[in-house]
C-alpha cells in the first residue's frame, strides 16, 4: 500500500503555492518532505551557511534579518523562507530565528526545481525566471541597494565641485568644464562652518548648473566677470548626507529639482543629480510622474492613470515604507491636477485673476494610498467679481475634477470639491471662514470640516496655502475650545477591539465580516495625532512629520507619540499589504480587510495598533477639555 | 524504572544466539547497539500500531505506520504504512478510532507477508513508539502467534521521557503533596511543545507525531552528546 502523508499534504492544500496543485503531485510532494523542529529561539539558518531546503513553517514563528541583523521580516504559520538563498548561489541570504516553539517543513532542492519545471503556478510563485532572478536580485542585495535603506552618500562617486560667491562666471565655465561636472556648488566664505576654521570656503548658498550658464549668462549676454553669485540659485534645498535615497527622490518630484547639494555637518560633500537616482532605482515612480507631465489631453492622461495600480504594488512589494508610498501617491496625485490644470489653463485661456488651488485631507497630509477620493477647493484673489469671474473657475473646476475622476479619484462624497462654489472663496473668506470653525461652541459642527486642517497648495499661489496653513497654527495654539471640539470629534471612530482583546468585524456590503483599517485606523490616528499637532502650533500635515513636532514640544508622556507612530505605520503598513494583494489577485482595493487572512502574528500586531489608538482617544478625554483651565 | 540502564547490546547477543527465524536473526544481527552512541548520532525510526483492541493477549494489529528520522530530521520519503489482517475480530469500538473497516482489512495481507519489508526497515535504527507496552507487547504476541517466536527490540518511548521531564518540573514538595503530573497523552504532550494538533490517527500520522515529539523533547531536556542508553528501555 503506498504510504500517505494525509496531514502534510492537507496542510500544503491549504496553503500557496501548494493550494495550486492537483491532488496527485501534493501527495508525492508530501511524502518528499522532511520535517524539522526549532525550540524557541533557537537559529535555523545562519548568514553564509550552505542551504539545500526551502523552508515552510507548520506551526510556530520565525523571524527572517537582513544581512546586517535588522528585522526583514516575521513569518508564521504557512510562511515559507529560504527561497532566496536557492535560487541565488544556494547560500543563506537571509538567516532565520525561531522566535517561537517551530515546526517546519522542508522540500530539498532537487524536488524543489523538479516542482518549478513542472507547475508553472509553482514556478511562478518564487518566480523563477532569468530577468526576475535578476531583479530580486539587485532588490534583495537590501543591505546597499534597497531604495528604503540607501544613504544618498551611497551615490556619491566623485569630489564635490565647489566656488565661492565671488568667482567669475568664466572661471567658473572653466572649471566645470575641467572637471566635465554639470553643476557646481557656491559657498560664501563670510558664513563660517563652525568646527573647522581651516579650508573653510564657507556654508553651501547656491547651486550653478549648465542650464544657469546657457540661459543667464550666454542667453543674456552677460559679462564673464560676473560674480557667481549674481547667477545661481539660491533658493536651495540641501540633503543630509544620511538622508535616504528615497528623501531625494521626494524632493526632486516635489520641487521638480535636477540637482541636489548634498552636505555633511553644513560642509558641502557632493551633488545629487537625478540621473544618479534614475541609475539608482531604474522603474521608480519617478518615471510615472515624469510621464504624467507628458501627457497631451485629458484622454491621455486617464489611460496612462491605469499604470498606477501597478507602481503602488511595486513599491509595496519593495518594501516602501507606509510614509514614502503615502508620499508617492500624494505627489503622482498632485502632479496629476498640476497637469489638468494646465490643460484647463490651455483651454480656458489664462486666469482672469491670481489663484491658488489646493488639496484636502490624505494627500495634503502625504498619506495618500490607491482608493481615494478627490478632497479640493480654490482660494481666489481678493478682486474676485462673481459676475466677470465665477464662470471661468466653475469651468475650470469642473473640468480638473471630472478629469481627476476619470483618473480613477473618485468625486468626493461630501462634496468638498472645488466644483462647488461654496469651497471657491477668496483669500479673505477662507480666513473668516477658519476663524469660524475654531469659533464653533459645539464639536457637532465641527464635525464635517477637520479635513480642512490638512491642506496643501498645488497649483497658483502656492503661498496663500501656506498663509492659511499658518493663520490655523497661529490660532489654534492654546485654542482650548476649539481643541476640546476637535478632541471630541477624534474620539468618534473607535478602534474595532471588542472586549477579551477580540476584533469586531462589521457586515460592510459584499465583504462580510471585515474591518475598515482606514475608518477605524488610519483616519481617527491622524485626527488623534491632528489635535497635539494644532495643540502645540505645528505647521505640518503630514501625521508622521507632525509626530516629530509634537515629540520636539515634549507635550505627550514620555514614549506616547512614538508609540502612536508605530502603530500608524503597523496598521498602514497593513492596509497597504491588503491592497497591494487585491490589486494582485484582481480585485478591485478596498479597505476592508477579513482579519483572519492575517497570521497569528500579525493579529496580535494589529490589535496592539489598535490598542494604542484607543489609549490615545481616552487620552485626549482628558487632556483636552474646553472647561479646565482658563474658560 | 527511574533510569534504565539495561544492557541492550548483551541481549541482542543473547537472542542471536536462540533466535530461529532467519528474518528475526538478521534482524538481531544488524541490531543498533552502539549503546554509548550520542543522541546526535542515533537512527531512530517511530513506530505506530492500531489495533482491535487493547488486551495485547486477545487483540491483533490492524495497521503499522513508521517513519525513519534523526535529532535534526524526519524523513517522510521513507514512511511506510500497512493496513494488515487480524487474526481477531475487529471491534466496533476501535474502528471509531483508527477508522480502518471490514472490508479494508478483508483485502489486507497477513502481517506474516509484510515482516520482511517492515524489520527491514526497523533494523539498524532504535525504535521510538508514545507508551512502549503497546507496541512492545503486541509485536512480541503477533510474531509468536504467527512464527513461534516474539521479537525483542531497544525501545525509546515519549511518555515515559515526558513522565520524566515533568516529575522532574513538579519538584519535591509537589511529589510530597502528590500534585498532578498533567496528561501523558500524545496529544496534549504535543501541545507542551507547541506541537500541532493533528486530525488524523491512522499509525503513520501517529509515528509522524512521534518522531516531532521526540525531536522537541530532546531539544528541551537532553544534551545532545547524550549517550542513548540513558533515554531506551
Amino acid at each position: 500500500m503506498q504510504a500517505e502523508q494525509v496531514e502534510i499534504a492537507q496542510f500544503l492544500a491549504e496553503h500557496p503555492p501548494f493550494d495550486t496543485l492537483e491532488n496527485e503531485a501534493l501527495n508525492e510532494l508530501a511524502m518528499q518532505i522532511e520535517v524539522a523542529y526549532f525550540r524557541a529561539q533557537t537559529d535555523i539558518l545562519h548568514l553564509g551557511q550552505d542551504i539545500s531546503d526551502l523552508y515552510i513553517i507548520r506551526s510556530g514563528s520565525v523571524e527572517i534579518s537582513r544581512r546586517n541583523g535588522e528585522l526583514y521580516n516575521r513569518l508564521a504559520t504557512g510562511g515559507i523562507f529560504g527561497q532566496m538563498g536557492l535560487l541565488m548561489n544556494r547560500k543563506v541570504r537571509f538567516p532565520a530565528r525561531a522566535l517561537e516553539d517551530t515546526l517546519t517543513y522542508c522540500i530539498n532542492v532537487n524536488t524543489f526545481n523538479e516542482y518549478c519545471d513542472k507547475y508553472e503556478t509553482f514556478a511562478d510563485f518564487f518566480e523563477v525566471d532569468g530577468n526576475v532572478r535578476l531583479h530580486q536580485a539587485i532588490v534583495e542585495q537590501a543591505d546597499s541597494n534597497d531604495l528604503t535603506t540607501a544613504k544618498v552618500k551611497s551615490l556619491l562617486h566623485r569630489d564635490v565641485v565647489t566656488v565661492t560667491t565671488e568667482t567669475a562666471i568664466q572661471e567658473v565655465a572653466f572649471l566645470m568644464t575641467q572637471e566635465s561636472v554639470s553643476s557646481v556648488l557656491v559657498t560664501d566664505i563670510e558664513k563660517q562652518i563652525n568646527d573647522d576654521p581651516e579650508e573653510d570656503d564657507g556654508q553651501v548658498v547656491g547651486i550653478i548648473t549648465d542650464r544657469d550658464i546657457r540661459t543667464k549668462v550666454v542667453a543674456q549676454g552677460l559679462s564673464f566677470d560676473t560674480p557667481a553669485k549674481e547667477i545661481m540659485t539660491s533658493s536651495l534645498v540641501l540633503l543630509d548626507s544620511n538622508a535616504y535615497v528615497f528623501e531625494a527622490v521626494l524632493a526632486m518630484l516635489r520641487d521638480n529639482l535636477h540637482h541636489l547639494p548634498v552636505v555633511y555637518k553644513k560642509r558641502p560633500i557632493g551633488v545629487i543629480s537625478l540621473s544618479d537616482i534614475l541609475r539608482h532605482e531604474s522603474q521608480s515612480s519617478l518615471l510615472l510622474v515624469r510621464g504624467i507631465l507628458a501627457q497631451q489631453s485629458v484622454e491621455d492622461l486617464v489611460h496612462y492613470a491605469r499604470q498606477l495600480p501597478n507602481v503602488f504594488v511595486r513599491m509595496v512589494n519593495e518594501d516602501a515604507n507606509s510614509h514614502m508610498i503615502g508620499t508617492a501617491m500624494a505627489v503622482i496625485g498632485r502632479t496629476f491636477k498640476q497637469r489638468l490644470l494646465a490643460l484647463a489653463e490651455e483651454k480656458f485661456g489664462e486666469s482672469p485673476i491670481p489663484y491658488c488651488f489646493i488639496a484636502l485631507g490624505s494627500m495634503a497630509r502625504d498619506e495618500q494610498l490607491i482608493v481615494t477620493d478627490q478632497d479640493n477647493a480654490l482660494i481666489l484673489d481678493d478682486s474676485f467679481d462673481e459676475t466677470h469671474h465665477d464662470e471661468y473657475f466653475q469651468n475650470l473646476s469642473d473640468f480638473v475634477c471630472d478629469g481627476l475622476a476619470k483618473c480613477g479619484y473618485t468625486y468626493c462624497d461630501g462634496e468638498i470639491m472645488a466644483s462647488f462654489k461654496k469651497w471657491r472663496m477668496t483669500r479673505t473668506q477662507w480666513k473668516e471662514k477658519f476663524a469660524s470653525w475654531m469659533a464653533e461652541p459645539k464639536p457637532q459642527a465641527l464635525l464635517n470640516s477637520s479635513i480642512f486642517f490638512d491642506l496643501d497648495g498645488v497649483w497658483g499661489r502656492l503661498k496663500w496655502a501656506d498663509e492659511l496653513k499658518s493663520f490655523v497654527a497661529k490660532e489654534s495654539k492654546g485654542n482650548k475650545r476649539f481643541l476640546a471640539n476637535l478632541a471630541a470629534n477624534a474620539r468618534n471612530r473607535t478602534p474595532p477591539l471588542g472586549f477579551f482583546n477580540g476584533f469586531v468585524l462589521e457586515h460592510n456590503g459584499q465583504h462580510k465580516r471585515s474591518m475598515n483599517l482606514k475608518r477605524r485606523g488610519t483616519a481617527p490616528l491622524s485626527d488623534v495625532v491632528r489635535v497635539h499637532a494644532l495643540a502645540v502650533g505645528s505647521r505640518k500635515q503630514n501625521s508622521f512629520e507632525r509626530l516629530e513636532d509634537i515629540i520636539e514640544a515634549n507635550l505627550l508622556p514620555k514614549g506616547k507619540a512614538q508609540d502612536l507612530r508605530d502603530a500608524f505605520e503597523y496598521i498602514a503598513t497593513v492596509r497597504i499589504r491588503h491592497q497591494a494583494w487585491q490589486i494582485e489577485q484582481g480585485e478591485a482595493p478596498d479597505n476592508d480587510l477579513d482579519p483572519h487572512l492575517l497570521s497569528p502574528f500579525e493579529q496580535s500586531n494589529l490589535k496592539e495598533a489598535f490598542a494604542i489608538l484607543e489609549k490615545a482617544q481616552s487620552f485626549l478625554k482628558f487632556s483636552y477639555s474646553a472647561h479646565s483651565g482658563v474658560k | 524504572m527511574v533510569k534504565s540502564t539495561f544492557d541492550w547490546s548483551r541481549r541482542y547477543e543473547q537472542l542471536l544466539q536462540s533466535v530461529q527465524n532467519p528474518l528475526l536473526k538478521d534482524f538481531y544481527q544488524q541490531a543498533f547497539t552502539d549503546q554509548a552512541a550520542p543522541l546526535k548520532d542515533v537512527p531512530f525510526v517511530a513506530l505506530d500500531f492500531e489495533t482491535t483492541g487493547l488486551d495485547a493477549n486477545t487483540d491483533d494489529i490492524v495497521s503499522v505506520g513508521l517513519v525513519p528520522f534523526n535529532v535534526n530530521r524526519i524523513y517522510c520519503k521513507d514512511s511506510r504504512h500497512w493496513v494488515v489482517q487480524p487474526r481477531r475480530d475487529l471491534s466496533e469500538e476501535s474502528i471509531v478510532i483508527h477508522g480502518i473497516t471490514h472490508s479494508e482489512v478483508d483485502e489486507a495481507p497477513d502481517l506474516n507477508r509484510i515482516l520482511a519489508p517492515l524489520l527491514a526497515a526497523l533494523k539498524g535504527k532504535v525504535v521510538v513508539v508514545h507508551y512502549a507496552a503497546i507496541e512492545r507487547h503486541f509485536f512480541y504476541n503477533a510474531l509468536l502467534m504467527r512464527i513461534k517466536e516474539g521479537i525483542e527490540f531497544a525501545l525509546v518511548d515519549t511518555m515515559e521521557i515526558e513522565r520524566r521531564a515533568l516529575k522532574a518540573r513538579q519538584g519535591l514538595l509537589g511529589r510530597l503533596f502528590n500534585s498532578k503530573l498533567g496528561s501523558l497523552r500524545l496529544s496534549d504532550t504535543r501541545k507542551r511543545y507547541s506541537l500541532p494538533l493533528y486530525q488524523n490517527h491512522n499509525a503513520l500520522t501517529d509515528a509522524l507525531a512521534t518522531a516531532e515529539l521526540l525531536q522537541a523533547q530532546l531539544s528541551y531536556h537532553y544534551r545532545l552528546d547524550t549517550p542513548v542508553r540513558e533515554i531506551w528501555l
